[in-house]
């Protein structure tokens, strides 16, 4: 579904990625591990599309489309999800109303009509109550003075909406209590299926318990240094990322 | 001879050929106005209050003073401009004379009418007497060259205890009857003890030609009395407005003009609120959206004299490619003027480079015991918000302009009537170049 090529990207001439190699396939959930500054952030970013970022090297190909030089949009339009680690508060725009345009943008990009305002209301409906959302936080202004807990819910119910190919989560335990984690990961495993896949980006252990990996990767200095099972992920927090340094 | 010196010697034919009655107070207001003018002249940029405001591009035309309508203005014509959706009371003007044709006017529960008229009938004498010309500002020189070329305008005269069932729209079209017009407006709106009324503002060119308006607008709310005013400031390229509203509140009343400065060359809101009484609520709200090379000037005034008094201004403005912008916001809380509650906003956002927005909140306070806030911020969009939207798939275009919406919104959120609500979000959406698909 996803293959990432000798990705080489840099911010300000600084490289931070340096020649990731990564294949993802329908059903699977991988994770992304790794230090602070690693170059997870970037990675995901890059793959969303961010500008600011420019990919010197290598490239990112959904379903055998390469990406490179498409906006943002054009990639979530294709299937990519970003799950933010800070999600943006817009005030004045409600959660039913940002999610309504994202999905009707996205309609129109791939040739569909608009959404009718029933069928919109009735998938709102269906995905709230299957991640047990309640609805007065659906007109709510988005992400304004939600707690951590609730902006993260926020992220997941729109990945529910948007039904991506490829959902990548960035940092989404940071924040969060024990129970805020277990309602968040409930969630995406409820939205997992055999034909999308997921990409968890953490720095712990603790995600995995509830989100369980089919891979691990560690990024050290803008490189997969390490690749394995979920078992990777309890001895990296047995041991620390130093001994693959 | 320049536009100073012909509006001057233009001054006794104004009277004679208005046949204007020479020994009534408006007769003196005038001569005393003339005379002012005569002395000060247009205000320059070198008055504090006018320093990032040049009229002088303004000044260079040779302006028709007294502009005669030469094809005639229809319904269709203006349609557009109206707020059809609502009943309301219409004052509609066309080159500065009163189209009765055009208009809905009354005098069952309260007057809605035209200046000329309350000038000259004996029944309105008192009224004027009392409240015509008390409160414009004699120091703003721009103000008195209305004064003293008075004719024609709005005339609301709400008793006590009246609620004005419809908002009232006044609306002054110029034709191009001219090259060159210059407009001067003048509205007395008299609100009596516990009455209520809502008002909207609005100047509107319907040609290519060069139009300046100087307005001017004195609001009165009695005991009690609940006023909402509306501007709406979406001119063509050619038009320009120079607009005094003076607002005068006696206790416990609730005062709000609302401006929507969207178009137009140059606008200068000259906008001033005196507080009259204790336990009096003042409101100033206003958004920019600007593009091109407009110019727009809020300078605004909240004069807190009475105890136990608040007042809230709130200003957004939106500025794209070379236009410019002042905020200009003064308020003063005099010694007596204890448990004041104070509260100014003013936040901008500079779209391009050659964007510009010159703020200053200025506060002077005299009282100990009060509680006065004000904050300004210029930024510019925030990139990561950009990217959140877009990584949902909302393009950049709209997602910016959703942002801008949204950045807008609290001000809009304040419009009382919906269907002016709706207008009002349209042109923002228009302004921005999008469909939002929506209403917030």
């Amino acid at each position: 579904m996803l293959k990432v090529n000798n990705l080489h990207a840099s911010i300000n001439d600084k490289e931070i990625l340096k020649g990731i190699n990564l294949e993802i396939k329908p059903g699977e959930v991988h994770a992304i591990m790794g230090p602070n500054g690693s170059g997870k952030s970037t990675l995901s970013a890059v793959i969303a599309g961010k500008e600011e970022y420019v990919v010197t090297e290598g490239n990112v190909v959904l379903d055998g489309k390469d990406l490179s030089g498409l906006a943002p949009e054009e990639r979530a339009h294709k299937g990519i999800f970003l799950s933010f680690q800070y999600p943006v508060e817009i005030p004045g725009v409600t959660v039913t109303n940002f999610i309504k345009t994202a999905i009707n943008e996205t309609r129109k990009a791939n040739g569909l009509e608009e959404l009718a305002a029933k069928d919109m209301l009735k998938l709102i409906r269906e995905k709230s109550d299957l991640l047990e959302i309640d609805r007065k936080f659906l007109s709510r202004s988005l992400n304004e003075g939600f707690s951590g807990g609730e902006k993260k819910r926020n992220e997941i119910f729109q990945m529910a909406m948007l039904e991506p190919k490829l959902a990548i989560l960035d940092e989404t335990d940071s924040g969060l209590d024990i129970d805020a984690l277990k309602v968040v990961a409930k969630g995406v495993n409820k939205l997992k299926s055999a034909n999308n896949a997921v990409v968890v980006i953490t720095h712990y252990q603790r995600l995995l318990d509830y989100i369980v990996p089919d891979f691990v990767h560690v990024l050290y200095n803008g490189k997969i240094v390490k690749s394995g099972g979920k078992e990777l992920a309890f001895e990296l927090e047995e041991k620390g990322y130093d001994w693959l340094k | 001879m320049d536009l100073k010196e012909k509006l001057v010697s233009s001054f006794l034919a104004f009277e004679n050929e208005g046949k204007l009655d020479l020994n009534s107070n408006t007769h003196a207001a005038r001569l005393e106005a003339i005379k002012s003018f005569e002395g000060n002249g247009f205000p320059s940029k070198a008055i504090e209050d006018w320093k990032y405001t040049s009229l002088k591009p303004l000044l260079k035309h040779d302006y028709c003073l007294f502009p005669t309508t030469k094809s005639p203005v229809g319904f269709k014509n203006i349609r557009k401009y109206l707020l059809n959706d609502i009943e309301t009371y219409t004052l509609v003007f066309v080159d500065g004379k009163f189209s009765s044709f055009l208009s809905t006017t009354t005098h069952d529960d309260c007057d809605v009418c035209v200046l000329s008229s309350a000038l000259n009938r004996p029944k309105y004498k008192m009224v004027v007497d009392n409240y015509f010309n008390k409160i414009a500002n004699k120091n703003e020189s721009i103000s008195q060259l209305n004064t003293a070329f008075t004719i024609e305008g709005a005339f609301i005269n709400v008793p006590k205890n009246t609620i004005v069932p419809k908002p009232v729209q006044i609306i002054y079209f110029s034709t191009g009857s001219e090259k060159e017009v210059l407009l001067q407006p003048r509205n007395l709106v008299v609100v009596g003890e516990n009455s209520h009324v809502q008002i909207i503002e609005r100047h509107q060119n319907l040609s290519e030609e060069v139009t300046l308006t100087n307005s001017v607008t004195e609001i009165f709310a009695n005991k009690r009395a609940v006023v909402d005013y509306y501007k709406i400031q979406n001119d063509t390229k050619n038009s320009s407005l120079i607009d005094g509203t003076y607002v005068s509140q006696k206790m416990q009343s609730v005062a709000s003009v609302n401006t929507f400065s969207f178009g137009g060359k140059l606008t200068r809101n000259n906008l001033e609120f005196y507080q009259e009484g204790e336990g009096i609520s003042s409101h100033l709200n206003g958004i920019t959206i600007l593009n091109d090379k407009q110019h727009v000037d809020n300078t605004t005034l909240v004069n807190h004299k009475f105890p136990n008094c608040e007042s809230f201004e709130l200003y957004k403005g939106i500025y794209s490619d070379k236009s410019t912008g002042v905020f200009n916001g003064k308020v003063i809380v005099k010694h007596n003027a204890q448990k004041t509650n104070a509260f100014q906003q003013n936040n901008n956002i500079l779209m391009d480079d050659g964007a510009t927005i010159n703020s200053k909140p200025q506060l002077e306070i005299f009282a100990d015991d009060v509680k006065c806030s004000h904050g300004c911020t210029i930024g510019q969009l925030d990139e990561t918000a950009l990217f959140y939207m877009q990584s949902r798939g909302i393009p950049k275009k709209e997602a910016r302009a959703l942002l801008l919406y949204a950045f807008g919104n609290d001000v809009v959120e304040k419009i009382k009537i919906p269907q002016l609500k709706t207008k009002i979000a349209n042109f923002i959406a228009d302004k921005l170049k999008v469909d939002l698909g929506f209403t917030l």
